[in-house]
């Protein structure tokens, strides 16, 4: 029991002011029934306990640190600069910045994360952004949908099977569907880049035919390969920006980013910042064109989203600005070359291979056995899914092709 | 005012120490220009230092924004979640060496079963619109299960938070709104009017967003339960009821909650939150896959949920978050909670005491965690609107209350004091609330014009949305 | 005071209609003009629509609200206010000149009847 800063006295008097003999009576409007009732309890614990309690636990938590596992969450190294200024409390205790004059440090890094997203997307505008990837692509799906009046949308490639699961619950009570082939009710083409296996792909081909049907072109993108990449001549952009300075956390808080061509401001979904003037001669930032989202437009908003991922949008956007371009091609370069060099050690291996093309971070191992392999994640009996980041080190890979030559032909 | 970032750049400069770039081929065109900053790492520490301090938190001051709850958030919540074993964890851990987590997980989970009188929770949904989605999901899911495919209609009362009906339409529900009583309360007969086969739900918020208790609960409950429907709590006051009445006693099948009100963990300039969803046993099945289940000693996630609505996230939530909440239920216990509950109640009726011989209080009968003020009348008299209450109360050092919400309330202020302010602090936003009172009747000029000591001054939000300037690239 | 021109006819929803031989234009009044503030953004309806009677057919937003336009008559929409796409501020300077919002033709006079003239429309608003 804690945090009530209240004496006994102070209690007496605030009930005096009020007029009410006890806290009871602020609860008469309560129902007789309900007040009575008995119901479990848990006990309180000290700071002491808790944390010894947790050591247990933590230790119970295995951190693998060289786990190959990635899969749309991944291990890349975060400058401590991120932690400690995104860890001020001024930014993570303050609510949504709907008072400008008092939330310019939120609303600032917004406009600076909306437009590091405008400039690696190559779009004209982004949102302050949403709960993470899935989400992201079944809002952008739903602004398809808004923009086109149509109900269909079509996978091009193979994209992360939660992420077709989070369409698909979205999606259906709106009679939103997936089909296999776009036609003449094709809201969007949906491309990842790179698919759920890693691999980097051509869009071209899906574009021109989404351009066919008059439906979006959509691209599901890593942020970090787009900071490389000539960027996709999309409608929209979005994805999952957790791989820009945010740990894993066992997959949430997440960075959820939209990006969208202009004409599509209005249906754009989530927080949006502007900058405009004030009577002082100041550029001041502010939330703008509200009048999309739930608190006015009710049940005709873009959507139902209230909060954004403030704090997370944050440290992508203090991890983009101490990395700048050279340091974020860099680590997208870093990543590339331990892809590489992990596909042709492993590849190497007697009765073991890998899928051709350019794989980033994720790649397919066939092998034997995929589940008696503890390590990367089993996809099936054949195929496990293995990811490096820039952290990897070759030791680490060679380390790893080294056991499963020797170990292969008994698995 | 600070700068962007973007205008500390000076070509060549770096911060960071990764090594040269290897030469590798993406099998696409590379990109020729990328314009993100080139600064120092004093450069980047100095920038997001100075915005910090031009931002205001609970931890800078009182905050006593309506319906939003923004209690003080324990420093032991940080430091737990920034745990290195928790927070570089992937999502695709095995169970077995996930194993401290997922007993976390599922603790939580029962102390917020116990606590609100649900079978089960997910921890899934990542703030609470995305909880209310999630619980509407059930709904519909429920419906159809039992092959009634004719209730496509939500009842949702006009004082509702907007995320309500924005939700119902996500859900593929119509909205129909129901009136409120003039003492702020659902009109029965306006519900009953409504009331048929086509009614998949209600969805209601307890105490309302007049901070008042919903006396007829238990009578509005059996009516929808009658006519087939269901009931849905809007956790977003759950702050008024913690070990005092249980939403699932009161009657609702569906509930979800606002970790970052009710629980303590920070609102994040805006997120990330957390929604979890409470539902009865009967409709336990539809809840989003996977759970987090416990057999022959083991904690696993189960994801053989064959009637669950599926996934509403990529993973499992957020899970920084969660452990947050989880260090406050274990610090709080339920004593803990239900303290919480009577000393945010009597702090909500404190400043509500005080104020109300000077500001107009339309519902005046006691509340419970807040209340809302109308200053319609000094609108008329003087000029001076909530929103201008709301300015100058910046430059007394406050964080201003929440302003025209409930939408039917003219010319309102909702307060939410929160039970971790002392009474001194209090005592003297009062002080502050009522030295403006008297600069409305005195000077009223000066209200208008407010805030004068912050960095800015009033906006235009007109040109911010008429000639949008939203990248800096544009 | 607002300004209530005698001649033309009202919707409780605070719309105005001119009959114009065969043209009806339509568009909101200097009360509701002045009540939502400074206008935005003016939703229109695209040419040939059919409107109903008391059917919504466009919004008008201000920074921080939506209002629904609702038509007095029905008919089908022959022409929009060009103006307003870049101008949405002509409805608050000029709501009953140069901030007009939609034509309609095939209208159907006989609804005409059950509009609100000038005089009870000042009464609905209270003035």
């Amino acid at each position: 029991m804690a945090y009530f800063p209240h004496t006994e006295n102070e209690i007496q008097a605030m009930l005096q002011t009020i007029g009410a003999k006890n806290i009871g009576e602020l609860f008469a409007d309560v129902p007789e029934k309900l007040k009575n009732l008995e119901f479990p309890e848990f006990k309180p614990v000290s700071e002491i306990e808790l944390l010894a309690e947790l050591d247990e636990l933590r230790r119970r938590s295995e951190r693998q640190s060289v786990s190959f596992l990635g899969g749309g969450r991944y291990d890349h190294y975060i400058p401590p600069v991120v932690p400690a200024l995104a860890g001020r409390s001024e930014f993570y205790t303050a609510y949504t910045p709907y008072q400008p004059e008092i939330s310019q440090g939120t609303l600032t890094a917004i406009y600076e994360f909306q437009s590091m997203i405008c400039e690696l997307t190559g779009l004209d505008i982004a949102n302050a952004s949403l709960y993470d990837g899935a989400t992201a692509l079944a809002e952008a799906v739903s602004m398809a949908a808004a923009a086109t009046g149509r109900t269909e949308y079509v996978l091009a490639n193979t994209l992360h099977p939660n992420y077709c699961e989070v369409l698909k619950t979205y999606l259906t009570p709106r009679n939103i569907t997936r089909q296999k082939e776009s036609g003449a009710n094709t809201a969007a083409v949906i491309f990842a880049l790179p698919d759920f296996h890693g691999l980097i792909s051509n869009w071209q081909e899906y574009l021109s035919k989404a351009r066919e049907n008059g439906a979006l072109f959509i691209v599901c993108a890593d942020p970090l390969l787009l900071s490389v990449l000539e960027p996709p001549a999309a409608d929209i952009v979005t994805g999952e920006a957790q791989s820009l300075g945010l740990p894993q956390n066992y997959g949430g808080p997440a960075l959820g980013y939209l990006a969208a061509k202009k004409d599509f401001l209005r249906q754009m979904p989530g927080r949006i910042v502007g900058r405009t003037t004030d009577g002082r001669g100041n550029r001041p930032f502010v939330l703008t064109m509200q009048t999309r989202e739930q608190h006015i437009r009710r049940e005709k908003a873009t959507s139902n989203i209230c909060s954004n991922q403030a704090l997370c949008a944050l440290m992508a956007t203090i991890y983009m600005s101490y990395l700048g371009r050279s340091g974020l091609q860099t680590v997208a370069k870093l990543c590339k070359a331990n892809t590489d060099y992990a596909k042709q050690k492993l590849g190497g291996i007697p009765d073991f291979s890998v899928d051709e093309g350019e794989h980033f971070r994720d790649f397919v191992l066939h092998c034997p056995d995929a589940k008696k392999i503890k390590i990367g994640r089993p996809l099936d009996d054949r195929r496990l899914l293995l990811s490096v980041t820039e952290k990897t080190t070759l030791k680490q890979i060679d380390f790893l092709a080294e056991t499963l030559r020797r170990t292969g032909k008994n698995i | 005012m600070e700068k962007l970032i973007f205008e500390y750049s000076q070509e060549g400069r770096k911060a960071h120490t990764l090594p040269d770039a290897p030469a590798v081929n993406f099998g696409l065109p590379e990109r020729k220009s990328l314009r993100l900053p080139e600064v120092a790492e004093i450069d980047v520490t100095r920038h997001y230092t100075k915005l910090s301090q031009q931002n205001y938190g609970v931890d800078s001051g009182f905050y006593p924004l309506g319906s939003c709850t923004m209690k003080y958030n324990p420093k032991i919540n940080e430091q737990i979640a920034a745990l290195e074993e928790f927070t570089g964890m992937n999502p695709y851990t095995p169970d077995h060496a996930a194993v401290g987590l997922l007993k976390i997980l599922y603790e939580t989970e029962q102390m917020l079963c116990q606590t609100f009188g649900y079978a089960r929770f997910t921890l899934q949904p990542a703030a609470g619109a995305h909880g209310e989605f999630t619980g509407l999901l059930i709904i519909r899911a429920y419906h159809l299960d039992r092959g009634d495919t004719r209730r496509v209609k939500i009842l949702v009362p006009d004082a509702a938070h907007g995320t309500n009906p924005a939700s119902c339409t996500l859900a593929g529900f119509q909205t129909v709104t129901i009136r409120s009583l003039p003492d702020g309360g659902v009109d029965l007969n306006d519900l009953k009017k409504h009331l048929d086969n086509t009614v998949a739900g209600l969805m209601l918020t307890n105490p309302n967003t007049l901070g008042l208790f919903e006396k007829n609960i238990l009578p509005i409950a059996e009516l929808v339960h009658n006519a087939g429907g269901l009931l849905y709590y809007d956790g977003a006051n759950a702050n008024a009821t913690l070990g005092l009445a249980r939403p699932a006693d009161m009657g609702f099948d569906v509930c979800h909650l606002n970790l970052h009100k009710t629980f303590a963990t920070p609102h994040g300039g805006g997120g990330p939150g957390s929604g979890p969803v409470g539902v009865t046993a009967a409709l336990a099945p539809y809840l989003p896959r996977p759970l987090i289940d416990f057999q022959n000693g083991e904690y696993y996630l189960n994801n053989n949920r064959p009637k669950s609505i599926g996934k509403v996230h990529s993973f499992y939530g957020n899970i920084g978050v969660i452990l947050r909440a989880y260090a406050y239920l274990k610090i709080q216990g339920s004593a803990g909670l239900k303290r919480a509950s009577e000393l945010a109640v009597l702090n909500a009726n404190y400043v509500k005491a005080r104020l109300q011989k000077v500001y107009a209080i339309p519902y005046p009968q006691i509340c419970q965690h807040e209340f809302v003020i109308s200053v319609k009348e000094w609108k008329k008299q003087y000029g001076v609107s909530a929103a201008d209450i709301a300015k100058r109360l910046m430059d007394y050092g406050y964080h201003p209350p929440t302003i025209y919400f409930p939408l039917i309330v003219p010319e309102c202020l909702m307060i939410e004091p929160t039970e971790t302010e002392s009474k001194e602090t209090l005592d003297a936003f009062c002080d502050a609330m009522l030295k403006i009172a008297a600069e409305v009747k005195t000077n009223p000029e000066l209200v208008k014009s407010a805030p004068h000591s912050t960095i800015i001054g009033r906006l235009d939000e007109v040109k911010a949305v008429k000639d949008p300037d939203l990248n800096y690239f544009a | 005071m607002s300004n209530i021109p005698e001649e033309l006819k009202y919707t409780a929803e605070h719309e105005w209609v001119k009959i114009d031989g065969s043209v009806a234009l339509v568009g909101i009044t200097d009360h509701a003009q002045s009540e939502l503030g400074d206008i935005v953004f003016v939703e229109m309806p695209a040419v040939g629509k059919q409107v109903a009677q008391n059917g919504d057919f466009g919004v008008v937003e201000s920074v921080k609200t939506v209002s629904n336009l609702y038509s007095p008559l029905s008919g089908t929409v022959s022409a929009i206010n060009p103006l307003l796409e870049k101008s949405p501020e002509l409805v608050n300077k000029d709501p009953y000149g140069e901030g007009w919002i939609i034509k309609l033709k095939d209208f159907n006079p006989a609804e005409f009847s059950t509009l609100l003239d000038a005089a009870q429309y000042k009464e609905k608003i209270g003035e």
